[in-house]
């Protein structure tokens, strides 16, 4: 029989699903009525009170969050406990310079742990594996995710975190590591450093990859599961709803169940803002009805999906979304960190030798992500000795890196080489070929 | 003696270099010495030029990014040793060399050489007799 970490909500009847939804939402509108200004505000302007949130029918009347929203009340605006309850912070890139905060209370951190024991149930994975968690530990919510699910199913985790490719290979050898954790890409990569090491892959015991945090094809994932013979997982998720754990694939591989008692999804037209009927592609919004530090209501995630309500082979009755197949906007996802154009934007503008005119370059070499920056230079600095030059690219390079958290390769162009346009300046070249 | 060097940034792209040569000869601007400097990523032209603010404005017209520096032109015997005696001249008195260029015909080699001392360097190349080459001798077309 398959494994379902939380048998009473993950196959729950869909009628009471909805039941528990509403309940659960009720109770959230409530607290962030009487505890976050911001959202009172917001409610009591299109005339609502908590009184008005009964079912889940009435989530359309609320007003939807954006990331906007958590920037203007950077960074604990949006928190509705005090902050003496909370005992975690993460935070991800934001639009500009700042990063989008999320706190968590002790009970969030439970959330957290469950939802990702129920990612890894479903994945295949329980108390006799090993989980090598190759994602990055620290404010990115990624390591830390996988970290508390692994603990709470009982199985080995093994905290590595990225990076250092020749450690994680030998500790996957001599830790016997039977679940890899990372982003699919560094997962690819992987695959290419095991065949070049000389590790004879039945000196490995790996059998699952929980794979995550950056958009990927069904081919990439084939390629993984031929060069690494595992069965690779897809899982997804946002630091803003939770981090990793808001929807798991199981092993049938056929669309992400969304852990939908904690967090409600619908699906809307990004124009016109509408809630979207069932199985339409459209922008993914979710509600955090669960959460205690920083609760969401109808949060844009700005990915774009269509939802299928059938109960799945695995018995799971859980909402599938599909693959992300783009975004309403403009985030780069690279390496598995977020990226806007408007942050190296808003790095140029900060220094005197650059001009905001620039273009960004994103390829995949050897299934890694690479980041290239080509940027006109204010001309009074195009100098004659390489040597300033060199060392501008690599003060260029280095405000880029420390504000993103990229690396980039920067390249000096000549002036006024980069397309102007009236309208919607193309900044971005993406050469990744992922849908 | 003092002379002005334009120094052009281009990208590694085919055709750049050819369409710098191609304006100025257009705008009856004559190059007396060039060199290009590259990078895997970019190149510096730098050349001596009959009018240099001319060139400067007609390059700068077309959206090339133009610099003008100061080099020293000098000659040398075209003998064994020779530039090694002028740049001793320079070394010993401390003066560094960012870069030079030069070409030697008949019994002559001239050097086109930025220093971080201009001024300096032409001071001690003229206490010690060498023969300056003067910004009307290159200017004129």
């Amino acid at each position: 029989m398959t494994k379902i970490w939380n048998r009473h909500f993950e196959t729950m009847p869909r009628e009471q699903m909805r039941q528990v939804q509403g309940e659960r939402l009720r109770d959230t509108v409530e607290r962030i009525y009487y505890n976050v200004p911001y959202y009172r505000e917001k409610m009591q302007q299109k005339g609502l009170g908590p009184e008005h949130i009964n079912t889940i029918d009435d989530l359309k009347k609320l007003p939807f969050t954006t990331k906007q929203d958590l920037r203007d009340n950077y960074p604990y605006g949006l928190f509705a406990i005090p902050m003496t309850e909370i005992i975690r912070l993460h935070a991800s890139s934001g639009t500009t310079g700042r990063p989008t905060v999320v706190g968590y209370s002790r009970h969030d951190i439970g959330v957290w742990s469950e939802v990702m024991a129920r990612t890894l149930t479903a994945a295949g994975a329980g108390k006799d594996d090993f989980i090598q968690i190759a994602y990055g530990y620290g404010l990115f919510t990624g390591g830390l995710g996988l970290h508390y699910g692994g603990e709470k199913i009982g199985a080995s985790v093994i905290p590595i975190s990225g990076g250092n490719t020749k450690r994680q290979l030998q500790l996957m050898e001599d830790f016997g590591s039977t679940v890899l954790a990372c982003t699919p890409s560094y997962a690819a990569y992987l695959a290419e450093a095991i065949e070049e090491s000389g590790i004879q892959r039945e000196n490995l015991k790996l059998k699952i990859g929980v794979f995550g945090a950056e958009p990927w094809t069904e081919n990439m994932r084939r390629e993984i599961e031929k060069k690494l013979k595992i069965k690779a997982i897809d899982i997804y998720g946002l630091s803003e709803i939770i981090g990793p754990g808001v929807s798991f694939e199981c092993e049938h591989q056929c669309g992400l169940h969304i852990n939908e008692d904690h967090f409600i999804p619908e699906i809307i037209d990004p124009e016109t803002l509408e809630v979207l009927p069932e199985g339409e592609l459209g922008e993914l919004v979710f509600s955090t009805v669960t959460k205690e530090g920083l609760p969401l209501i109808r949060y844009r995630t700005r990915d774009l999906t269509r939802l299928n309500l059938e109960t799945c082979a695995c018995g799971r009755t859980l909402v599938r979304m599909n693959k992300c197949t783009g975004r309403s906007d403009d985030m780069l996802i690279i390496r598995g960190v977020n990226l806007f154009p408007s942050q190296i934007e808003s790095v140029l503008l900060e220094m005197d030798e650059t001009t905001p005119h620039y273009l960004l370059v994103v390829d995949r070499i050897d299934n890694l992500d690479t980041l290239e920056l080509h940027v006109e230079v204010e001309d009074r600095f195009y100098s004659d000795k390489i040597s300033e030059l060199q060392a501008l690219r690599m003060k260029i390079q280095h405000h880029v890196e420390s504000t993103t958290g990229l690396s980039v390769t920067v390249k000096l162009v000549e002036p006024k080489t980069i397309e102007r346009s009236e309208g919607k300046a193309k900044r971005v070249i993406d050469k990744r070929k992922l849908i | 003696m003092i002379i002005k060097q334009l120094s052009v940034f281009l990208e590694n792209k085919s055709g750049r270099l050819h369409e710098v040569f191609e304006v100025l000869g257009q705008e009856n601007i004559n190059v007396s010495a060039c060199s290009v400097a590259d990078t895997s990523e970019f190149g510096i032209l730098r050349m001596i030029v009959s009018d240099p603010e001319k060139a400067r404005e007609v390059l700068k017209s077309k959206l090339f990014s133009v610099n003008v520096s100061e080099v020293i032109s000098f000659a040398t015997p075209n003998t064994p040793g020779a530039l090694s005696k002028t740049l001793r001249i320079l070394s010993d008195a401390g003066i560094s060399i960012e870069y030079l260029y030069g070409f030697s015909v008949g019994d002559k080699s001239f050097i086109a050489l930025r220093s971080d001392d201009v001024a300096k360097a032409i001071m001690e190349l003229q206490r010690h007799e060498m023969e300056l080459i003067s910004a009307s001798d290159l200017y004129k077309f």
